[in-house]
This record gives structure tokens, C-alpha cells and sequence, in this order.
């Protein structure tokens, strides 16, 4: 009976890793397909959030119920806190720095030029 | 009794890395704890901006409801980067925060940057400039959601402190008129 639980959990933890893996490689993709720095960085934002966080689960169901478990639950919560910072602060600099986004033709990209260094092309 | 919780969250953070319980060890954690309060106090950095453990009971779940809906989006955004043409259509949108504290609307600009499609570029007052990846994204956000999540989370204990319930929706009045359906179904 225990030794079944213990193949559930072992099952969970690699589908658990294998999908947070396939979605890190899918973000990277993306990384490699978006066209600026701004849509890039939608991709780069997915393998931060969902592809840490199911590998982090996956983890976690490895690790047991432990210190280990809660040092790494203890980690996500950090990364969750700190990657939209990291996020921000980047994409604030940019557009701050003259990056003009790229944006589709139908948004109103006029009501927004002002108080933004966005050149028109 | 702010200064007690972060205190205790210090010494359960020490505990939890150290793993090690001797005496020597845990008398050093309290020294460290209580000097690292001392200086928190000092620098005017333990109150409830920079300590905001009133908002955890809401947050336990706010969270699970968040985590749904960044799986739902990285799941649109996945599909726009495996489609063969790169449907992308990037925009740049306004949203109004509704949020009456800078707690508020800093935990719905980073939940908005968190879920992927959406990124907050700039915060000026309660208005976020946000870019959205597709017109998809900007108008999930745009149907406020998110916005009366928020701010049902950091509601709970000031909406009681002032006995009424006439602050609520009155902030982000108009923009997230949706918002405000949502509210109503509570």
C-alpha cells in the first residue's frame, strides 16, 4: 500500500517536471521568436512563473515532507515575489530608454506617445 | 505587535535555513532576529507596507486563484509561439488600479507582470501602463477581474475598520465597471 502511494507521488513529481520543462523549452522558443524586447519578454516571463513553478512542485513531491520540501516552497515563494520586479524594472528601462515597442496596427498607439520617448516610424 | 509577527517570520526564515536546533545556534538566530528588528524599526520599514502580514489570510486564496489564471495564460501564450504564423498583435493599454494602498496597487501591477501576455511597464498614481501581447490579453485585463480580486484581498480588514461599505468600487469608478458586476455576485 505504501510503496503504491510512494510510485503515485514518484509518477506526479515526473509529470510535474516534464511539464515544467516542456514549457521552459516552449518560453525559450518563444524567446527566440517574439519580435522586440517587450513580446520577448512575455516569453521569458512564462519560464519564470509556470516553468519554475511546476518544477518546483515536482520537486517538492520528490523531496518528502521535510526541510528540503520547505526550503523549496520557501524559494518559489521568493521567485514569485522577485521575478515581476526583475520584469518590470526591465521593461520600465527600456521604454524609458527609447525602446519604441512594436506595436500592432489596430492599438491606439497614439493616445500613448505622450509622456514616452516612443519613436514613430 | 507588527514588530512581533516579523520577529517570529525572521526566526521560523533562520530556523528553516540553519536546520541546525543546538542552543549556541538558536541564541545567535534571536540576537540576529532581534537586531535585524531593532534596525527595521529604526528605518521606519516595519509597518504595513513594508510588513503587510494582514494581508495573508486574503492571499491564501488570492494565490490559488492567481496561479489558475497564469496557467491559463501561459497556456494562450504557448500556443501563440508553437502556431506556425506568430499571431502576436502587441499593445500598449491604460488600467486604472482601484486599490486604496500602495500595497494594493503593487501586488496588481506585479500580478498582472506575473501573468504571462501581460507586463506593467510604468506606475504613475493609481493608472498602469501595461503591455498586453495580443488583443486577447488586453482585454482580459481590461474586464477587471483581476482588479476586484485585488482589491477584495486588501479590503477585508479596512472595508471593517470603517464600518462601511461605501468606499468599495468607488475608486476605479467607470473603467472597471465590470469589476464592480463581479463584486455584486459576492
Amino acid at each position: 500500500m505504501s510503496s503504491f502511494i510512494v510510485d503515485i507521488l514518484t509518477v506526479a513529481s515526473d509529470v510535474l517536471i516534464a511539464v515544467g520543462s516542456l514549457v521552459i523549452v516552449i518560453g525559450a522558443l518563444g524567446l527566440l521568436r517574439m519580435p522586440d524586447v517587450f513580446t520577448r519578454m512575455h516569453a521569458a516571463g512564462m519560464i519564470d512563473t509556470t516553468g519554475a513553478g511546476f518544477v518546483f512542485a515536482g520537486l517538492i513531491l520528490k523531496a518528502g515532507f521535510g526541510l528540503v520540501a520547505f526550503k523549496l516552497v520557501v524559494l518559489m515563494g521568493l521567485l514569485f515575489f522577485t521575478s515581476p520586479v526583475a520584469t518590470h524594472a526591465l521593461a520600465r528601462a527600456a521604454l524609458y530608454g527609447g525602446v519604441s515597442p512594436h506595436l500592432a496596427e489596430d492599438s491606439e498607439l497614439d493616445g500613448m506617445v505622450e509622456g514616452y520617448p516612443i519613436a514613430r516610424e | 505587535m507588527r514588530l512581533i509577527s516579523l520577529a517570529t517570520v525572521l526566526f521560523a526564515f533562520w530556523l528553516l535555513l540553519s536546520g541546525h536546533y543546538t542552543t549556541l545556534l538558536i541564541a545567535i538566530g534571536l540576537i540576529a532576529v532581534i537586531g535585524t528588528v531593532l534596525l527595521a524599526r529604526r528605518m521606519g520599514v516595519a509597518d504595513e507596507e513594508g510588513h503587510p502580514i494582514h494581508l495573508l489570510v486574503g492571499a491564501l486564496s488570492y494565490w490559488p486563484w492567481l496561479a489558475l489564471e497564469i496557467i491559463k495564460s501561459t497556456i494562450a501564450v504557448s500556443r501563440l509561439v508553437l502556431a506556425p504564423g506568430l499571431a502576436v498583435s502587441p499593445r500598449l493599454v491604460k488600467v486604472r488600479a482601484g486599490q486604496k494602498t500602495p500595497v494594493g496597487i503593487n501586488i496588481y501591477a506585479n500580478s498582472i507582470t506575473l501573468t504571462p501576455g501581460t507586463i506593467t511597464v510604468d506606475v504613475k498614481g493609481d493608472v498602469l501602463t501595461v503591455h498586453a501581447l495580443t488583443r486577447e490579453s488586453a482585454a482580459d485585463l481590461a474586464s477587471g477581474a483581476m482588479d476586484a480580486r485585488v482589491r477584495r484581498l486588501e479590503g477585508g480588514e479596512w472595508k471593517v475598520a470603517r464600518g462601511a461599505e461605501g468606499g468599495e468600487g468607488s475608486a476605479g469608478e467607470g473603467e472597471v465597471g465590470a469589476a464592480r458586476g463581479e463584486e455584486g455576485r459576492q
